[in-house]
C-alpha cells in the first residue's frame, strides 16, 4: 500500500516535471523575442543583446533550462509582465479559491450522481429512458454557455444571485451571519453551473457501472435470497460499482479543472483559471507558465487522493 | 447500419448530425450573408420570428449590428464542425499510430510510447490548450492541431488494448509464419481488425472537440471574428443578454445538440459492438 502511493507520488512528480520541462521549450518554440518585448520598438541592436544577456538569454539551452528550473523549483516564479506583483504570490492567493470551488462541485456532483445514477439502474423503465436523455444533456452542455444563460435568468431576470467574484464590494464591512451569506450567494451560481455539468457524467457512468454489476451472479443470489431490491441495489451492486467510479474521480479532475477554468473566467472568480485566463489574454507569460504548473500539480494531487480512495474502498488493491 | 437506424439513440445522433453537416454544407443555400450589415438602426436586435422594415425574414432574430443569427449559426457550424472534424482526424491518425505501435513493438519501444500516452492523460487538457494559444497567433489551423494532439490517448489506449490482443491470435502468427513484414501484419492483418473501438472514441471525441473549439473561441483564442464560429457567437452575445438573449442561446442549443447527438451515437454504437453490455 505504501510502496503504491510512493510510486504514485513519483509518477505524479514526474508528470509535474515533465509540465515543466514541455513548457519551458515551447515558450522558446514560440515566436517573439522575450528581450525585444521588454526594451520596446524604439531599442537599438545593442539594447536589444544587452537585455538579453541580462535574460541570460544567449547562453546555450540546456544551461538556460537549469537554471530556470533551478530557480522555479526554488519558488522564484519571477514577477508578472502585466502587474509587476510577483507570480507566486498571486497564485498562492488563487489556489485556495479553486480548490474550494472545484471540491465543493466534485463532492455535490458526486452525491448526487451518484444519486441519480442509481436510482436509474434500479428502477429502469421510463424514468431511465427520461433520465438517460436529462444526463446526456446536461453532460453535453457548455459550462461556459450554461453560465451565460444562468446569469441571464437568475442575475438579470430575477435579480436574485450576484454573478461576479466570490465576495461583494461591502464584505469588508459585514460582520458574521451577513458575511457568510454574501459568500455564499456568490458561490451559488459559478457551484451550481460545474456541479449540473458535474451530475450529468457522474450519473451516466454510476448508471453503467451498476447494469454491469448487476448482471453478476451473486447478485441474482441475493435477489433469490429474497433481500428487498433497494437492499440489493445499495447493499451488493453499488458497493461493486463504486470501484470504477472512484477510479473515474481521478481520472474526471482534469476535466473538471478544465471545466472550473471557463466558470472562474465567466464569474469572475478569483482562482487559478482566472488568474490563467488573465494571463493567456494579456500575454503574460510567467503568470501562464506558473498558472499551468499550480493546476498540473492539482490535478496531480487530485489524481493521488483518488488513488488513496481506490486503495480505501478496494481491498484487493491494498495487497 | 439499417441496424443502427432502429436504436432510437443512433437515429437521433445520426439525424442532428447529419441535418448540421448540410446546413453546414448548404449555408449559402439555406441563409443569407452571415457577415453584411445594412441598416443598422432598423434592423439591430430584432427577436426571432420577425421582419425588418425591408421585408427581409430573420428566424433567430438578429444581434446587435443587424446581422442575421441563423445565417451566422448555419456559417458558424461550417467552422465548428469542420475544425472538430479535423481535430479528431489528427487525434485518431495519431491515436492509431502510438496505439498500434505500442501494442505490437513491446518492449523499451511500447513501455517509452505507453509512458508518453499516460503522461498526456494526466495533463489538464484545457490548460495546455490555453498555453499554446496564448503563444501562437490564433487561428482555425492552430486549434485543429492542438486540439488533435491533445485528444489522441483515448484511442491509444483503446488500440493498444486491442493490439495486443490481436497479435498472439492465429490468423496474425500464421501471417508472420508465412513470412509477412512486421508492417504488413501490422496494417492488413491487425489493425482493420481494430479499428471497432476507434469509431466509438472518435464519436466521443468529436463531442470534446467540438465543445472544445467553442471554448477556445468564446475566450477569444480560437477562430477570430469577424469569421463565425458558434464559440465566439456566444461570446458575442455576452454583451448583449439582458437587450438580445438569442444572440447567446441560439449558437448554445446548436452546441448542446450536435454534442448530445455525437454522444448518443457514439453511446448506441459502442453497445452494439459490445455484446457483453448489450441491455
Amino acid at each position: 500500500m505504501l510502496l503504491l502511493l510512493l510510486r504514485r507520488a513519483l509518477s505524479g512528480a514526474a508528470v509535474v516535471f515533465g509540465v515543466l520541462t514541455l513548457m519551458f521549450f515551447l515558450l522558446r518554440l514560440a515566436p517573439g523575442d522575450p528581450a525585444r518585448l521588454l526594451v520596446g520598438p524604439a531599442a537599438t541592436a545593442e539594447q536589444v543583446d544587452a537585455q538579453r544577456r541580462t535574460l541570460g538569454l544567449d547562453r546555450p539551452l540546456p544551461a538556460q533550462y537549469g537554471s530556470w528550473l533551478g530557480r522555479f523549483m526554488q519558488g522564484d516564479w519571477g514577477t508578472s509582465i502585466a502587474t509587476g506583483r510577483p507570480v507566486a504570490r498571486t497564485l498562492a492567493e488563487a489556489w485556495p479559491a479553486t480548490v474550494r470551488l472545484v471540491g465543493i462541485s466534485l463532492l455535490l456532483s458526486y452525491l448526487l450522481g451518484i444519486a441519480v445514477g442509481v436510482l436509474q439502474a434500479a428502477r429502469g423503465g421510463r424514468l431511465d429512458t427520461t433520465l438517460s436523455v436529462v444526463t446526456v444533456t446536461l453532460f453535453a452542455l457548455p459550462g461556459y454557455w450554461l453560465a451565460l444563460m444562468l446569469v441571464m435568468v437568475f442575475t438579470y431576470r430575477l435579480r436574485l444571485l450576484p454573478a461576479f467574484g466570490a465576495a461583494g464590494f461591502d464584505s469588508d464591512f459585514l460582520t458574521g451571519g451577513d458575511r457568510l451569506a454574501d459568500r455564499i450567494r456568490h458561490l451559488t451560481l459559478p457551484l451550481v453551473t460545474l456541479t449540473l455539468i458535474g451530475i450529468g457524467g457522474t450519473a451516466r457512468y454510476v448508471r453503467g457501472a451498476m447494469l454491469d454489476v448487476a448482471g453478476s451472479p451473486f447478485v441474482a443470489i441475493a435477489r433469490a435470497k429474497g433481500l428487498s431490491p433497494a437492499r440489493v441495489a445499495v447493499r451488493h451492486v453499488l458497493r461493486n460499482a463504486l470501484i470504477p467510479v472512484v477510479t473515474l474521480l481521478g481520472l474526471s479532475l482534469p476535466a473538471l479543472f478544465s471545466g472550473a477554468v471557463f466558470i472562474e473566467a465567466i464569474f469572475a472568480w478569483p482562482g487559478v483559471g482566472r488568474v490563467l485566463v488573465e494571463g493567456v489574454v494579456a500575454r503574460d507569460y510567467p503568470v501562464v507558465m506558473a498558472a499551468t504548473a499550480v493546476s498540473a500539480a492539482l490535478v496531480v494531487a487530485g489524481n493521488l487522493l483518488a488513488e488513496i480512495l481506490v486503495a480505501w474502498v478496494d481491498p484487493r488493491v491494498r495487497g | 447500419m439499417k441496424e443502427l437506424w432502429r436504436d432510437r439513440r443512433a437515429a437521433f445522433g445520426l439525424a442532428v448530425l447529419l441535418g448540421a453537416a448540410l446546413v453546414a454544407i448548404l449555408a449559402p443555400a439555406v441563409a443569407g450573408d452571415p457577415i453584411a450589415q445594412h441598416d443598422i438602426v432598423a434592423t439591430r436586435f430584432l427577436p426571432p420570428l420577425s421582419s425588418d422594415l425591408h421585408g427581409d425574414f430573420h428566424l433567430l432574430g438578429t444581434d446587435r449590428f443587424g446581422r442575421d443569427v441563423w445565417a451566422r449559426l448555419a456559417y458558424g457550424a461550417r467552422v465548428s464542425l469542420g475544425v472538430g472534424t479535423l481535430a479528431v482526424l489528427v487525434s485518431v491518425v495519431v491515436g492509431v499510430a502510438v496505439g498500434a505501435a505500442a501494442g505490437f513493438w513491446r518492449g523499451w519501444a511500447g513501455t517509452l510510447l505507453l509512458g508518453l500516452t499516460d503522461f498526456a492523460l494526466a495533463l489538464p487538457r484545457v490548460v495546455l490548450l490555453l498555453l499554446l494559444a496564448s503563444l501562437w497567433q490564433p487561428s482555425a489551423g492552430l486549434v485543429i492541431l492542438v486540439l488533435g494532439l491533445t485528444g489522441w490517448m483515448t484511442i491509444a489506449r483503446l488500440v493498444h488494448g486491442e493490439v495486443r490482443a490481436l497479435a498472439v491470435r492465429p490468423f496474425v502468427e500464421s501471417a508472420v509464419g508465412l513470412g509477412a513484414s512486421d508492417l504488413r501484419v501490422l496494417v492488413r492483418h491487425i489493425l482493420p481488425n481494430a479499428m471497432t473501438p476507434v469509431i466509438v472514441a472518435a464519436a466521443l471525441g468529436l463531442a470534446n472537440a467540438i465543445m472544445l473549439e467553442a471554448g477556445l473561441s468564446f475566450l477569444g483564442l480560437g477562430v477570430q471574428p469577424p469569421t463565425p464560429s458558434w464559440g465566439n457567437l456566444i461570446a458575442s452575445g455576452r454583451d448583449t443578454l439582458v437587450n438580445a438573449p438569442w444572440v447567446a442561446a441560439a449558437p448554445g442549443v446548436a452546441l448542446v445538440l450536435v454534442v448530445v447527438g455525437a454522444t448518443m451515437l457514439g453511446d448506441a454504437v459502442r453497445d452494439r459492438l459490445d455484446p457483453a453490455l448489450r441491455r
